[in-house]
């Protein structure tokens, strides 16, 4: 008996339980200073003006649809080589959010290109990209549910997550090895961020939100995938025992 | 003996996902290679001056306005700039609207063709702004200490 397959799960819950409070509670007080301080307190930049806002939710979003799906990969690939019933319940639960995070990103980065560069869209290489990035994410759901066996599907999408994670360096260096109408990093560079205190405090502070909100949705999404399994697994064997009581 | 037998499917399935990410991977890093200089959103002055773009076919040119060439043609909607990137310009016209953040000494990217003359005709110039954010009291006290320029990389 491999025994870590049925302990997992019932570890999940219990660290989740202890967890959750935490990362809800503390999502609400990091997203409500973001907004606070980037709406109210950060000052206006010195050539886009008040329109520099929505970089607060535009960048901590862009930064979790990558983040999201790298942690998807890493259970895709705990999936399919230790069949892990936990990683296969995780990168089904999360994918949803992380096609979520990289909406978000793309419309309001729309929102913000019509005023600044003068174009809701342009196909240079990072926009492309991201674009990509979210039809990922879509045909990882719908390869996940095309079958009637839920292993199969969970199998088959792995090896979609595997193959898209190529996507991610892509995404991430498309403003340095390609000229694009993006501009390069800000603040996830060598040396020193490009972005003045002000506007940084509020900025991470959005991203630790937004990364405490991934994590308590991810906790409450895993753990309904796994009651909702538990509860086809009781159908079943109760079907099962029906048909006997029949026979005898 | 069970155990051992799983041990090594799951030993066996982690070589052929790592194999599999290795061909992979250099498979995506060839073609990114070949892309290379081939998947660029923009033209730069200097490739105008070597030749190595298009006439007359429909491409985009990026650079930064040239300091003291926005002329604006008297009593036609006409733009007339030069794009530079700081060694080699290309004058462009434009008519139409330009985007807030269009001045002088800023990023822009025009759509167009190069006519045979050299001239660029814009049918469409979007703004690109830098990777620096600040607000505009530290613009002007940077400026004024002559430690920055728009358009530069930001001091330390």
């Amino acid at each position: 008996m491999n025994w870590h397959r049925y302990a997992s799960p019932a570890n999940f819950k219990r660290l989740s339980d202890r967890l959750l409070p935490w990362a809800a509670g503390g999502a609400a007080l990091f997203l409500a200073a973001g907004v606070w301080s980037g709406l109210v307190v950060s000052p206006a930049d010195y050539q886009q003006g008040e329109t520099v806002r929505i970089m607060y939710v535009h960048v901590p979003a862009a930064w979790m649809s990558m983040f999201v799906y790298a942690n998807m990969a890493v259970a895709a690939a705990a999936a399919l080589v230790w069949r892990h019933p936990l990683a296969e319940v995780a990168g089904r639960a999360i994918a949803p959010v992380g096609a979520a995070f990289t909406f978000l990103c793309l419309v309001t980065g729309s929102l913000w290109g019509k005023p600044m560069w003068g174009t809701w869209w342009v196909w240079d290489a990072r926009l492309t990209s991201v674009l990509i990035l979210f039809f990922v994410y879509l045909a990882y759901m719908a390869l996940n549910a095309a079958f009637d066996e839920p292993e199969r599907g969970a199998r088959a999408s792995a090896v979609l997550a595997l193959v898209g994670a190529i996507n991610l360096p892509v995404i991430k260096f498309s403003v340095d090895w390609w000229n694009t109408l993006h501009q390069p990093a800000s603040v996830t560079r060598l040396d020193a961020p490009a972005i003045d205190p002000s506007m940084l405090a509020p900025l991470l502070a959005m991203a630790i939100g937004f990364t405490l909100f991934f994590v308590a949705v991810a906790f409450v999404r895993i753990r309904a995938e796994l009651v909702e399994r538990r509860l086809e697994a009781l159908r079943h064997a109760r079907v099962a025992g029906e048909a006997a009581a029949e026979r005898t | 003996m069970k155990l051992p037998r799983a041990r090594q499917a799951k030993r066996r399935r982690l070589m052929v996902l790592l194999l599999a990410a290795l061909g992979l991977g250099t498979a995506a890093a060839l073609t990114l290679t070949a892309f290379d200089d081939h998947l660029v959103f923009f033209h730069t002055p200097s490739d105008v001056a070597a030749h190595k773009v298009p006439v007359d076919r429909q491409m985009r040119i990026g650079g930064l306005v040239e300091e003291g060439s926005v002329e604006r043609v008297a009593g036609s909607p006409v733009i007339r700039f030069r794009v530079t990137d700081l060694e080699h310009a290309v004058p462009v016209t434009y008519q139409g609207v330009l985007p807030d953040l269009f001045r002088e000494g800023q990023g822009v990217v025009a759509n167009g063709r190069l006519g045979a003359d050299g001239t660029f005709r814009a049918a469409e110039v979007l703004a690109k702004h830098d990777e620096n954010y600040m607000p505009s009291e530290v613009a002007e006290a940077l400026k004024r200490s002559g430690r920055w320029q728009e358009g530069a990389a930001k001091p330390k």
